[in-house]
């Protein structure tokens, strides 16, 4: 059924507003751990922009963004499509260790804490 | 004293034999049950051949001789050659003495070895006689030198060519020290008994006439005996829980490796057999450029066998490697530890990551019929000029051609491998197979060594794959005059990939000599270092990634050259990161630097001046 605001041609979704006090970083915070210059990204999109499997929906930038809001349930279908080909890592102006960052959340997102 | 009246002695020694020749065979059958069936039936099918004795020539050639560390360095060869070879001498010869002295070819297995103690007032009757003891006091010297060459290289490595010796573990040093105390035991056992009998071979008389003037050799003798009995029997009982488990192990694996059985994609019993023929001789761990520039001290292929034998490896360790394929082909007992570690690799990630299905809209139409189909890879696409350089080739040598991935967005599916994403690069090799199969080419061009090397040992083409080097060294050899050579001076670098990954070392070479004036450097073909930005580690961090570049940047620019040559994109990114005076080019874009000029077709030009004014 559609939503009854639809008839003003626009839609009011609920904010998207979250607590980053209140977030669960937890997955954000091992990955750092592992690869520390993980914290340099500044968002640039670069990394998306040359993604091999850009097409199949991989977005590293996104992936980092609700890592870091602790927003987890999308990463595994943001990630599954990497092939690790390795482009976005020699293109990242931040020297952003790219692909292991993903090599690495693929795993935890498989292995439990 | 009546020294036959004390042969309790030999126990220990007896003892330690006894468990070894039960202990092995086990441990032996039970790894064969564990290769695959197809294994054994190659095993059975090859046992009573040709094969079995090409592999005999080499168990005693390397598991004797070490002529492969030879190679490496002489000292260092003579060191592992003379404790081997020569103990095996000493157990031939002193066999061969023993049977002639008492005629009896059935005598007990612990008579040879205290052959002295049980005989201790033999004095040879004739010449044969003379010749053996003598052989074998030689032998005992001989075995001796190496003994003192190897407690030196404990302390200063550098003396036998090597940066660092292996750090060991407690099993190691345990039968280390029995190994380091068996000769030396030996000798003193055996001069002791030479200066109380007054009877020996030069060496051990002279020396134990020297020790009876100084010592009560008389009490000295039955305990001496005892401790070189004690120092055998413990280093039989320490073997199969140290590295000189290779001593054995490796002799079996180079006849299972004659028979036909290879390195699998999972673990099985032939993995065993390779994780024990580790010597832990540490060559690995100084070519490795990963110690020697970036400070990782830990995950080099001797720990990574180590920590897999004694199932401590940390996930870690298995990924802190650049698949550079340095320490495989330094390694003098040739294992193929980067398939080893790409076993484990695999045994982790393999489901962390699944199959891919791409959208059929992004597979590009049917190209030519017959043509060549160019595959230029991520790498190549992210150093466009690269693609442009082949593309000018191709059209200017009239070449039919297509290119597949002419929007990018296809991985040959190696990188994924590399990681241990099996079932994901799978998924990737089955559709870009259907893809060019589709294309009906009757040539595959790829122009970067990570990609060839998949597409030759992975994919299942039915037409030929060729690296650009190749490729374009025959198209030059067919058509010279469109190239010209510049007198420009150039180094090659050999791309781990390519060089030690494919064995292609000379078609560059051969190419470029056309072009330039190619001179050499110090690390070349099987010894080339790897540029540090290999796909393969996925743990180094780009900092120590920079340390490896820049040494072997360094060594490529050491002679002087106008521009460094690669003939991989990946290599060329990774160097010409930073500030780089002098440029680093692919093979491509270096033929292209010398296309002789284009005769222009004759046609009455109209310049754009002229369109502008009419
Ligand atoms: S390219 Fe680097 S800095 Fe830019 S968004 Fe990607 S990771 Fe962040
Ligand atoms: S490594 Fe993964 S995220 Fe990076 S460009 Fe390749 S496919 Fe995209
Ligand atoms: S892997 Fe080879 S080179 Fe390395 S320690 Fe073992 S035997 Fe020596
Ligand atoms: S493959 Fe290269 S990086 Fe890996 S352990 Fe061997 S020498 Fe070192």
């Amino acid at each position: 059924m559609k939503p009854a605001n639809d008839k003003w041609g626009f839609r009011a979704e609920g904010s998207e507003q979250i607590n980053l006090d209140k977030a669960d970083s937890s997955l954000y915070r091992r990955l750092l751990n592992r690869e520390p210059g993980f914290a340099a990204c500044l968002f640039c999109g670069s990394c998306r922009a040359t993604c091999t499997s850009g097409n199949e929906g991989m977005n590293f930038r996104l992936a980092h963004l609700l890592l870091q809001r602790g927003e987890t349930a999308r990463l595994k279908s943001l990630t599954d499509p990497c092939l690790l080909c390795g482009k976005c890592t020699l293109v990242c102006p931040r020297n952003v260790n790219i692909r292991a960052v993903v090599y690495n959340l693929k795993i935890m997102l498989h292995e439990p804490f | 004293m009546n020294l036959s009246d004390h042969p309790f002695f030999v126990w220990p020694f007896v003892a330690g034999m006894a468990f070894l020749c039960i202990y092995l065979p086990a441990v032996y059958l039970k790894w064969l049950r564990k290769t695959s069936a197809r294994d054994r039936k190659k095993i059975s099918a090859a046992i009573f051949s040709v094969k079995t004795i090409r592999a005999i020539r080499e168990i005693f050639s390397e598991c004797l001789l070490h002529r492969r560390i030879f190679r490496f360095n002489p000292t260092l060869g003579y060191m592992h050659m003379s404790l081997a070879f020569g103990w095996f001498l000493l157990i031939v010869v002193g066999k061969t003495e023993t049977m002639l002295y008492t005629r009896d070819g059935f005598n007990p297995p612990y008579l040879p070895v205290f052959f002295k103690y049980f005989y201790p007032d033999h004095i040879p009757a004739n010449f044969k006689g003379l010749f053996f003891l003598t052989l074998m006091d030689l032998l005992l010297l001989f075995v001796l030198s190496g003994l003192t060459l190897a407690i030196f290289k404990r302390f200063k490595s550098k003396f036998l060519g090597m940066k660092k010796s292996t750090r060991h573990i407690l099993p190691d040093r345990i039968a280390l020290t029995f190994l380091w105390l068996i000769f030396p035991l030996r000798w003193l056992a055996e001069s002791l008994t030479s200066g109380v009998y007054n009877a020996g071979g030069f060496f051990t008389l002279s020396s134990g006439r020297a020790l009876a003037s100084l010592l009560p050799a008389e009490q000295l003798l039955l305990p001496a005996w005892w401790a070189y009995s004690i120092a055998l029997g413990g280093f039989f009982v320490a073997l199969p829980f140290s590295r000189y488990m290779h001593i054995f192990t490796e002799a079996a694996l180079i006849l299972l490796k004659h028979w036909g059985v290879k390195t699998t994609q999972r673990a099985n019993g032939y993995t065993d057999f390779e994780i024990h023929s580790c010597s832990r001789c540490g060559i690995c761990a100084n070519v490795c450029q990963l110690s020697a520039d970036a400070g990782i001290n830990h995950s080099q292929a001797v720990y990574f066998l180590r920590d897999l034998r004694y199932n401590r490896l940390q996930p870690e360790t298995a990924e802190n490697c650049l698949f550079c394929g340095r320490c495989s082909a330094a390694c003098p007992v040739d294992i193929q530890v980067d398939d080893i570690r790409l076993q484990q690799r695999t045994n982790r990630a393999n489901r962390c990551a699944p199959a891919i299905r791409r959208p059929a809209a992004q597979l590009p139409g049917t190209p030519e019929t017959g043509g060549v189909l160019y595959f230029a890879g991520c790498m190549t696409h992210l150093t466009p000029s690269v693609k442009e350089a082949i593309r000018t080739i191709l059209n200017r040598a009239d070449v039919k051609f297509s290119i597949l991935d002419e929007a990018g967005g296809i991985c040959c599916g190696r990188p994924a491998m590399q990681a241990g994403f099996r079932q994901q690069a799978e998924s990737i090799i089955q559709q870009t197979t259907e893809m060019i199969l589709r294309s009906e080419a009757s040539l595959l061009l790829v122009s970067c060594p990570i990609c060839y090397k998949v597409f030759n040992e992975e994919y299942q083409l039915p037409i030929p794959v060729k690296h650009h080097s190749v490729f374009f060294k025959e198209l030059a050899a067919a058509k010279p005059e469109l190239f010209k050579n510049s007198r420009k001076r150039i180094t090659y670098h050999d791309s781990c990939e390519l060089g030690r990954g494919s064995g292609i070392y000379e078609e560059p070479r051969e190419l470029l000599r056309r072009v330039a004036h190619l001179v050499p450097t110090a690390h070349e073909r099987e010894d080339a270092l790897c540029c540090g930005g290999s796909l393969a580690n996925l743990a180094i961090s780009p900092a120590q990634r920079d340390l490896i570049t820049d040494t072997a940047y360094e060594q490529l620019i050491a002679p002087a050259p106008d521009y460094v040559v690669t003939s991989c994109p990946m290599c060329k990114k990774t160097f010409s990161k930073g500030k780089r005076d002098i440029p680093v080019v692919d093979i491509a874009e270096a033929l292209q630097m010398a296309l002789t000029p284009e005769e222009k077709p004759v046609r009455v030009k109209v310049g754009k001046k002229a369109e502008v004014l009419a």
